[in-house]
C-alpha cells in the first residue's frame, strides 16, 4: 500500500486541528498574569497544605495579634460579638439539639483556618498579614481550642497535621463522592 | 470527484473568516488598549436625577424591600412581583454583612489560575468579546424561608420568601472562557473568589462550570446592579445562592473541594445525629401563595385569583397543585407560559372566598418528579418532629416545606405552619 501525497495532506488536515486547535485558545483574549499579578491575587492552599508558605508562629506571638486585629469583632476572649463569629468553645453540643459550631468543635481540617486568615481577615484589609502572623493567628485559635500547646510551633509542616476532632463529622465522608452526589436537594435523606 | 467542497475550498473559507475575526480583533483591541474606553458608543452624560434620560416608577407606588435589622440585606417585596422577573430595584441582597462594592468596571480583572495550561487576567472588555448569552434564572439564599432567622417578624410572605428573586442575566458562559484557559486533567473543583472585603469565596464542581454556569455582567437588559455584584458576579443556575459570588476577582482551579469556612461551617447542614451533610448544593423545590399571603387583607367575600411563584434547582416546574382546605383537597394551578428550567414560574388558580375561615397552601414537582415536602415530610427527612424547627438554635438552611396562609373570618391572613 502506497502512502501518496493526497493522503499525507489529508492526514495533515485531520490531525492538526485537533491537536492543535483542541489545546489552543479560540479567542486569544486575555493576558498572561506576571509574578506580581500572581503574588498581589494570592490563592488557596489546599488540604494537604503543600503550598504553605514559608514562615512560623506560636500562640504567645498570636495573641498579642489577635488582641489589636481580630479582637475588636471577635472579642478578647474569640468567643464572637455581633460583628464576627464565636471560634473557640463548642466542645461536646455537635449532636445536641443546640450545636455551637466553632473551628474547634466543628471544623474538620486545620488548613481552612489558614486559608480564611490569610485571605479575608481582618475584614476591610484582607490580604495584609504577612505569612508568620497568619502561622501565629492559626496557632492561638488552636491553642484557644485545646488542639495544640501554647508554645507549639505552627509551620507548613505542622499545620497540615494538626488532627480536628469533628473529622469525622461529615457526610459523604469521602471527598471525591461530594462530586458525584446526584442528590443534591435539601429534601435528601 | 464529487461536488462537496474540497478540503482546500473548505480551508481557504475557515482562513477568510480567521482572518476577518482576527482584523476585527485588532480594531477592538486598539480601542481597548486605550485605558478608560470602552465599546460603547460615547454618550453625553446625563444628570443621574434626568428622568427623561433613565426612567423612574409612578410615585404612587411603594413596593419596597425591606431591611434585616443592622445588615445591608434586604428581603425583596415578593409578594408584589407580578409575572416572574424581579426588577432589578428590588432583587433580594443577602451578603453576610458586606457593603456592596463600588468597582470602576475599568480597573477589575478577574483572574483565572490552578490547574490550568495558560492562566489568563481578563479585563471586562476582554470578557464583554466572547461570545454571550442571556438567561432566565432565579437565585435563591440557602437561608431563605429558614425557620430559625428572625422569628419575631416572621409573618409576610416576604419576610419568609423574600430571599428568592429570578432575573434575565446576561453574561459569558464560564466553560467558553475555561477552555481559553485550558483546564488541565484531573481538574475536578474550582474556586470562585469575590474583590469584597473579606473575599467571599465558595467551591463549584468543573462539571457545573462546564455545564450551564456563566460569568454574569448583565442583569434584567442593563448592567448588573452594584449590590448584585457589578461589574461581574458567578451565576451557577439553581445552586445556593451564596455560590453566585459577586465582584467575582479570581478563579482558582484544582482537584478538591476548596473547604471554604462556610462550606465547613455554617453551611453544612448538621443533623440529630451529630452528622452533617455538607455540599447541598442544589436548591429544592419550593413554592408559595404570594396573594394572598401572611399580613395581608381580604376586603369582601367573593372571586379572588390566588396566585404565587414555583421554582426548583433541579430544572422545569411541572405541577403546582393548590389546597383552599387546608390540605384534604388538592386541585392543579395553571401555569403562567414561559415555564423555563431553573427560573420562578408563575401559576394562578380561581377562588371565591364563601367568607369562613380557609387554609391555602401550594406544592410543586418538578422535571424530575421531586415534590415539595410537607413539614412532617421534611421533619422525617431530618429525624425530628415538626417542632424542632421552631426550638433549635441550630441553623436550619434548605427549608423547603409546603406553606399554609390561614384566612380568618375578616379577612386577616396569617402564617399557620407550625399550627398544622
Amino acid at each position: 500500500m502506497s502512502f501518496g501525497k493526497s493522503d499525507f495532506i489529508l492526514l495533515l488536515m485531520t490531525l492538526v486541528p485537533l491537536t492543535v486547535l483542541a489545546q489552543s485558545p479560540v479567542y486569544n483574549l486575555g493576558r498572561s498574569p506576571t509574578a506580581d499579578d500572581s503574588r498581589a491575587m494570592g490563592s488557596f492552599v489546599d488540604l494537604s497544605g503543600k503550598d504553605l508558605p514559608p514562615g512560623r508562629g506560636t500562640a504567645i506571638e498570636g495573641a498579642k495579634i489577635f488582641a489589636q486585629k481580630c479582637a475588636a469583632c471577635h472579642g478578647l476572649d474569640a468567643e464572637g460579638t455581633r460583628a464576627g463569629p464565636r471560634l473557640v468553645g463548642g466542645k461536646g453540643t455537635i449532636g445536641t439539639a443546640d450545636p455551637v459550631r466553632t473551628i474547634g468543635s466543628f471544623w474538620p481540617f486545620s488548613t481552612p483556618i489558614w486559608n480564611t486568615i490569610n485571605r479575608s481577615m481582618p475584614a476591610g484589609q484582607a490580604g495584609s498579614l504577612k505569612p508568620d502572623e497568619v502561622y501565629a493567628l492559626t496557632a492561638f485559635i488552636l491553642y484557644r481550642n485545646d488542639l495544640i500547646k501554647e508554645g507549639d510551633v505552627i509551620d507548613a509542616k505542622t499545620l497540615p497535621k494538626v488532627q480536628m476532632p469533628n473529622r469525622d463529622g461529615f457526610t459523604p465522608a469521602r471527598l471525591e463522592d461530594i462530586n458525584r452526589m446526584r442528590c443534591r436537594v435539601g429534601t435528601c435523606p | 470527484m464529487d461536488n462537496r467542497p474540497t478540503g482546500r475550498r473548505r480551508f481557504l473559507k475557515n482562513g477568510v473568516a480567521l482572518a476577518r475575526f482576527g482584523l476585527a480583533g485588532l480594531a477592538i483591541g486598539g480601542a481597548r488598549s486605550a485605558r478608560g474606553q470602552t465599546n460603547g458608543s460615547e454618550t453625553a452624560a446625563a444628570s443621574p436625577k434626568d428622568l427623561r434620560a433613565y426612567g423612574e416608577r409612578s410615585r404612587f407606588e411603594t413596593s419596597a424591600r425591606t431591611y434585616v435589622s443592622g445588615e445591608p440585606n434586604t428581603y425583596a417585596p415578593i409578594q408584589d412581583y407580578d409575572g416572574i422577573i424581579t426588577p432589578s430595584s428590588l432583587h433580594y441582597v443577602f451578603t453576610r454583612g458586606i457593603t456592596p462594592m463600588d468597582i470602576d468596571p475599568r480597573e477589575h480583572r478577574l483572574l483565572i489560575h490552578g490547574m490550568v495550561d495558560r492562566p489568563l487576567i481578563f479585563t471586562m472588555d476582554d470578557l464583554k468579546r466572547f461570545p454571550a448569552v442571556s438567561r432566565i434564572h432565579f437565585i435563591e439564599c440557602v437561608a431563605n424561608t429558614a425557620p430559625t432567622r428572625g422569628r419575631a417578624n416572621y409573618e409576610t410572605v416576604q419576610e419568609r420568601f423574600g430571599k428568592s428573586s429570578c432575573s434575565e442575566w446576561t453574561g459569558v458562559p464560564l466553560s467558553t472562557v475555561l477552555k481559553e484557559c485550558g483546564v488541565k486533567k484531573g481538574a475536578s473543583w474550582l474556586l470562585a473568589e469575590s474583590a469584597d472585603k473579606i473575599r467571599h469565596s465558595m467551591s463549584i464542581t468543573m462539571e457545573k462550570a462546564m455545564d450551564d454556569a456563566l460569568l454574569a455582567y448583565g442583569q434584567n437588559g442593563e448592567a448588573v446592579r452594584p449590590d448584585q455584584g457589578y461589574p461581574l458576579r458567578l451565576l451557577v443556575p439553581g445552586w445556593e445562592g451564596v455560590r453566585n459570588v459577586k465582584w467575582l476577582s479570581r478563579i482558582q482551579v484544582g482537584d478538591t473541594p476548596f473547604m471554604t469556612h462556610i462550606e465547613i461551617g455554617t453551611n453544612a447542614s448538621l443533623r440529630k445525629d451529630g452528622k452533617a451533610r455538607w455540599f447541598n448544593l442544589e436548591m429544592g423545590p419550593k413554592s408559595v401563595i404570594t396573594r394572598p399571603s401572611g399580613g395581608q387583607r381580604l376586603l369582601d367575600k367573593g372571586f379572588h385569583e390566588i396566585t404565587g411563584l414555583a421554582w426548583s434547582g433541579g430544572g422545569a416546574i411541572r405541577k403546582v397543585e393548590v389546597s383552599t382546605d387546608g390540605g384534604r383537597t388538592w386541585n392543579d394551578a395553571q401555569l403562567q407560559e414561559p415555564v423555563l428550567r431553573i427560573a420562578h414560574t408563575r401559576f394562578r388558580f380561581p377562588w371565591k372566598w364563601n367568607g369562613e375561615e380557609a387554609v391555602l397552601q401550594s406544592r410543586c414537582t418538578d422535571e424530575r418528579g421531586i415534590v415539595q415536602p410537607s413539614l412532617v415530610e421534611f421533619a422525617n427527612i431530618w429525624g425530628v418532629k415538626p417542632d424542632y424547627f421552631r426550638t433549635t438554635t441550630n441553623s436550619v438552611i434548605h427549608f423547603n416545606p409546603i406553606q399554609p396562609w390561614k384566612v380568618t373570618r375578616e379577612g386577616s391572613v396569617k402564617n399557620v405552619i407550625w399550627e398544622v
